[in-house]
């Protein structure tokens, strides 16, 4: 441990610490924006037409299954040069673009399985009753579909966490990109890197004990809901 | 696209490493050693708790710095990074699985009188491997996905050689990246499919 130094340490902490708020800023802007383009997907898939149901989904087959980083790269680099729609975009933007996109595809599946979860006998109440579509799904289909993926929704809130450090490649100023600038002007990564460990470890460590407990009571809920309904069956 | 050969081998080799960390972690923290329990829970949540680019970086550049070890080459870096990383999280489904196989299993294997070892080498295990396989799967694909990753130290795979020929031809761009995601997706193809028809072996006939 002789190249251990404190002093780089507590030089190099303010540094990285200002990229902390980018960093999280971008996760949460990401997380806002795959979350709403989740619902893009859903809803492209419950089109009833075979072949573009078909094509959809080897599209996001294809969006999960390869790197985000070659997307970032995409975005960024390759975008521009598309003739006719390319535009140059900020790296702030292109990130929240290239994990929007990618990470709304694993969203999508999320909602998919809770609208999945959804009873049969909801669906036709609400056609019974005459619900229009707009109402059926704002007023009877989501709002329970969507309450019991809310710890999946906050793992996928932690893991984008840790993807956004990808942003630093093109430019985006977070704690990696500051860790990585501070090491190559002074020559020392070790302790820039250890910091943006450490403030990883901070933040999605206590986040992940949350979420996990957020679980455990979502399942009691849920549990109990169906006891009750079985209790109720044996009665009558 | 001469990377492909360093994004295959890494792909294979992190992937050994990786399930190989994933059952040693995995069986260590159901052990009754508390010693060995704590030390394994400890590695599980460093590297799930930090991300996996700030692992490679500190495994890159800290370890030679920090232990004067020289990890042999980049290529042991980005593979040890990334079972590292992986085996965490997938030691977290060997234990889950070994802990939701039925209890009657090993009760009745106990009244046959097996000892601990054949307990679960015999019984315990054949079943709960079964019940890991999709997930396994699923991770082989983030492994994939994740060896794009070495390019950053330096790794000369099959974004690296995109990379150059980008900045070489740059109106060229979005060929040359559209051509690198068909072929991540080429060689994922096979691993989906895999995974799918793992799902459906988990699913025949598994005492539950």
């Amino acid at each position: 441990m002789e190249n251990w130094s404190w002093d780089v340490f507590f030089d190099a902490f303010p540094i990285v610490l200002q990229g902390l708020g980018i960093t999280i800023g971008l996760t949460l802007t990401c997380y806002i924006f795959s979350l709403v383009f989740g619902f893009v997907w859903i809803f492209l898939r419950r089109i009833p037409f075979k072949p573009l149901n078909w094509i959809v989904t080897w599209i996001m087959e294809f969006i999960r299954s390869t790197p985000p980083l070659v997307q970032l790269f995409f975005i960024y680099y390759a975008w521009p040069m598309v003739p006719g729609i390319g535009m140059t975009l900020s790296p702030f933007t292109s990130a929240v673009l290239g994990l929007g996109i990618h990470f709304s595809t694993y969203i999508g599946e999320v909602y998919r399985s809770g609208i999945d979860g959804v009873d049969k006998g909801q669906w036709e109440a609400a056609r019974a009753l005459n619900f229009s579509t707009g109402k059926k799904w704002t007023k009877i289909i989501l709002p329970q579909a969507i309450p019991p993926t809310i710890p999946m929704l906050g793992n996928y809130l932690i893991i984008m966490f840790k993807e956004v450090p990808l942003a630093s490649t093109i430019g985006v100023v977070g704690i990696l990109h500051m860790a990585n600038s501070y090491g190559s002007q002074y020559w020392t990564y070790l302790e820039p890197l250890t910091i943006v460990a450490i403030l990883f470890l901070v933040l999605s460590y206590p986040s992940a004990i949350l979420i996990n407990k957020l679980e455990r009571k979502m399942n009691r809920r849920f549990d109990k809901k169906e006891a009750l309904k079985s209790s109720e069956g044996a009665m009558t | 696209m001469k990377g492909i050969n360093i994004t295959i081998t890494v792909l294979i080799a992190s992937a050994f490493f990786g399930y190989l960390f994933a059952f040693i972690a995995g069986l260590c923290r159901l052990s009754n050693n508390i010693l060995l329990r704590k030390f394994t829970g400890f590695y599980v949540e460093i590297f799930r708790g930090t991300s996996l680019i700030v692992q490679l970086f500190w495994l890159y550049y800290a370890i030679p710095i920090l232990f004067g070890i020289d990890l042999g080459s980049d290529w042991w870096a980005g593979v040890i990074a990334i079972a590292l990383n992986y085996g965490a999280y997938m030691s977290e489904i060997v234990r889950g699985s070994i802990l939701s196989v039925a209890k009657g299993q090993s009760e009745a294997a106990t009244a046959l009188n097996m000892s601990r070892f054949q307990r679960m080498r015999l019984v315990i295990f054949p079943q709960a491997v079964r019940m890991m396989l999709p997930e396994f799967g699923n991770y082989l694909i983030q492994m994939l996905k994740a060896t794009s990753l070495v390019s950053l130290i330096g790794l000369h795979d099959i974004l690296y050689y995109g990379d150059i020929l980008r900045s070489s031809n740059l109106s060229q761009a979005p060929v040359v990246y559209l051509l690198v995601l068909v072929f991540y997706f080429i060689l994922a193809l096979p691993l989906i499919f895999l995974t799918r028809k793992m799902e459906s072996i988990s699913k025949k006939g598994v005492a539950s």
